[in-house]
């Protein structure tokens, strides 16, 4: 049978991409939608431009505190006149130098470790040779420079210091833990996980409390143990437990055939350990890693409870300055932004990590 | 009533360390017997406990220079025993912290804005060298809350920052009265006061000296009065462990000299000419008459050098808290005897 009527003329499809058809199709598709769509606008439009005008348009850059107070715009020049107070905190103002080089050096060489194609054992000494530069910058006595001595070192550099040393140290310590808390051996069990329960079952607030105003009424007339490494010995112990169950999580993903396989071929624990089961396990749990070095990062401004002064501290203290008073707004925006920008670059990192060791399952 | 969740858990803390620390100075109260002297010149440096950021007492400035009332008193003692008020290093503490930080010897001196009380100056095992500012305690307010004196504020929320002898005073205060109100404790003072200015609280209760000084931040400081009642005696100075007579006297005198060279009309600028005064007062001061700096354990220069490298009281309230700063405190009670105040130091001789 053969069908003689003309069909209905099809018209050109509705464009279904580019621009238009995105807002269409997402924004306006029904008269809900487009009730949704016209309130956010309105709401961004009562948000923006003000924002937009106190961040830029009407802040100040360079004018004293009093000209400031009167405008209605940000006040810049808090961070203008306060910004080296805020990032070295008491480091000798003629010194200020040393600490940003010393950043930089972590900067750079962490740029050099994106590349996969440099990671090698020439690459780890690399890394140890730039830690040896940092400590003798930071620290002087040798070379011609002033010895400065920890308890002056505060701001930006104090942060990373607590951080990166923090993370180096709690990394394998928690490793350690979490093979200790699967270990058979009921001993080391015990130990392991009265450790990671005592450590996880308190705030870091007061581990630090406990460094810091505790620890020295037990120590001898006139032993001082450096501020600075009491609270890096806290922050490492709270890191290593949360590590180690993470790492234990990674541990539980390998399937026994796994570990029957590697004692098969004859390795020792350590061998089988170092060789088969830590790099799928590590590489399993690279987020949630990476979320608690970011963690420890952010977490390490508690340090202000043993008045150590660490970025958010020399914020703090600038804020206090009676020219400055008020301005705090400015303030913590600035180190926001610090902390935000060290935190971002973390998470692409491990991203970054992740799609080289592209893990196949 | 609102708290600050860490607020609380340190106040907590606090509570658990205090009890510990008690206990702790039981047995360990005769270990600190040793000379702090001694201790101090071994060392080379002074080390002083300071507020870590209170304008006008000791604050570091956008160099990471200390500067602050507190903060002179710490450099006179250096410069009476080294002959240098740069000798000194400077561990900022909370309010926490102070006190062990001065009992566990990690400090040689406690001047952090705190007040002398009985409790303190016992049960603490704390000695106080003479106040170096008279501050009290008062209520701000806004004017648009109607109030003209602290009777009426029954049923008022009240920002108060926690630890400090404030929060007591305010408690006791209302109590006396039979009146009630909430707190809201926040340990920051910056968020204390924006907590203030954002209405969250209808009074924000301090000392008068930070009273005035947090004004100044309001966009308009006109729209806000500190009420006429002061409801406490706040004498602030530095304090040192009991124990060490000499280290104690050393610093009360250092003291004594800044007042003593205000009233002889000695000041870092004549100091020198005033080596040639034939004031007999004059002369036993800066130690032209010899003998009094021995007696201290120091050389005869102690007070010179004091004058010399710090300045006289005056100088030190002028430049720090005075009118010219932007707190701008007049001298009020924290005078000369001799000028209707309430500052008499004893006679250096």
């Amino acid at each position: 049978m053969i069908n003689n009527e003309v069909t209905d003329i099809i018209g050109p499809p509705v464009m279904k991409n580019g621009w238009g058809a995105w807002i269409n199709r997402n924004l306006f598709s029904s008269w809900f939608n487009t009730v949704l769509t016209a309130i956010c606008l309105y709401t961004l439009w009562l948000i923006v431009p003000p924002l937009i005008k106190w961040f830029f348009i009407n802040a100040h850059w360079n004018i004293p505190a009093e000209e400031c107070r009167l405008g209605d715009g940000a006040c810049w020049s808090f961070i203008v006149h306060n910004f080296r107070f805020i990032l070295f905190g008491f480091y000798p103002f003629e010194h200020h130098w040393r600490p940003a080089l010393a950043i930089l050096l972590f900067g750079i060489i962490t740029l050099v470790s994106i590349n996969k194609n440099w990671w090698n054992r020439k690459l780890m000494y690399l890394w140890l040779v730039t830690f040896l530069g940092m400590a003798i910058l930071m620290k002087g006595g040798i070379a011609g420079l002033t010895p400065v001595t920890a308890d002056r070192w505060g701001g930006l550099p104090l942060t990373l210091i607590l951080s990166v040393t923090g993370i180096l140290f709690a990394y394998p310590a928690g490793i350690l833990l979490a093979l200790g808390r699967c270990s058979k051996m009921v001993g080391i069990r015990a130990i392991c996980v009265g450790y990671i329960e005592l450590i996880r079952g308190v705030p870091l607030i007061s581990l630090l409390f406990m460094a810091s105003v505790m620890f020295p009424l037990f120590l001898p007339d006139g032993v001082v143990i450096n501020k600075l490494l009491r609270a890096q010995i806290a922050i490492i112990l709270f890191a290593a437990a949360y590590l180690a169950e993470t790492v234990r999580g990674g541990l539980q993903t390998i399937p026994k055939g796994q570990y029957e396989a590697a004692s098969a071929l004859g390795l020792s624990y350590f061998q089988q350990m170092r060789l088969i089961i830590l790099p799928q396990a590590l590489k399993t749990v690279i987020p949630s890693t990476v979320n608690i070095f970011i963690s420890t990062f952010k977490d390490t401004s508690l340090v202000v409870i043993v008045a150590l002064f660490d970025l958010l501290a020399t914020t703090k203290a600038s804020l206090a300055n009676p020219e400055w008073l008020g301005f705090s707004r400015e303030g913590y925006i600035f180190v926001a932004v610090i902390y935000f920008t060290f935190c971002f670059s973390m998470s692409r990192f491990s991203i970054n990590i992740e799609k080289e060791l592209n893990r196949g399952y | 009533m609102t708290y600050n969740s860490l607020d609380n858990r340190i106040n907590r803390l606090h509570q658990l360390s205090i009890i510990i620390i008690s206990i702790g100075l039981c047995v360990s109260s005769d270990v600190f017997g040793g000379s702090t002297l001694n201790d101090v010149k071994k060392k080379g440096f002074v080390q002083c406990g300071v507020n870590t950021g209170l304008a006008g007492f000791s604050m570091p400035d956008s160099k990471g220079t200390w500067r602050g009332l507190d903060v002179d008193s710490c450099r006179a003692v250096a410069a009476a025993v080294f002959g240098d008020a740069s000798k000194v290093k400077f561990t900022p503490l909370n309010s926490q912290q102070r006190f062990t930080a001065l009992q566990s010897g990690e400090v040689d001196i406690l001047a952090r804005n705190t007040t002398h009380t009985l409790q303190r100056d016992t049960a603490l095992g704390l000695n106080f060298a003479p106040a170096i500012y008279y501050d009290g305690q008062g209520f701000l307010v806004s004017k648009k809350l109607g109030v003209n004196s602290a009777l009426e504020l029954d049923g008022a929320t009240i920002c108060v920052k926690p630890g400090t002898t404030s929060e007591l005073n305010v408690a006791d205060y209302f109590r006396t009265h039979k009146m009630s109100y909430n707190p809201v404790v926040i340990e920051s003072k910056d968020e204390l006061i924006n907590a203030f200015f954002a209405g969250r609280c209808d009074v924000y209760t301090a000392d008068i000296s930070g009273l005035a000084a947090d004004r100044t931040i309001a966009k308009n400081p006109s729209d806000f009065k500190i009420l006429p009642e002061t409801i406490s005696k706040e004498p602030l100075g530095p304090a040192v462990r009991q124990g060490d007579d000499q280290w104690f006297d050393i610093v009360s005198w250092s003291i004594y000299a800044m007042i003593n060279a205000e009233e002889l009309g000695v000041s870092s600028k004549n100091v020198n000419k005033m080596l040639k005064s034939t004031n007999p007062k004059i002369q036993r001061l800066l130690g032209v008459t010899a003998g009094l700096g021995k007696s201290l354990g120091l050389n005869n220069r102690w007070a010179y050098n004091i004058i010399k490298h710090v300045g006289n009281y005056g100088e030190s309230f002028e430049r720090n808290v005075g009118e010219n700063t932007p707190l701008g405190l007049d001298r009020g009670i924290n005078q000369l005897w001799s000028k209707g105040g309430i500052l008499y130091a004893p006679p250096i001789r």
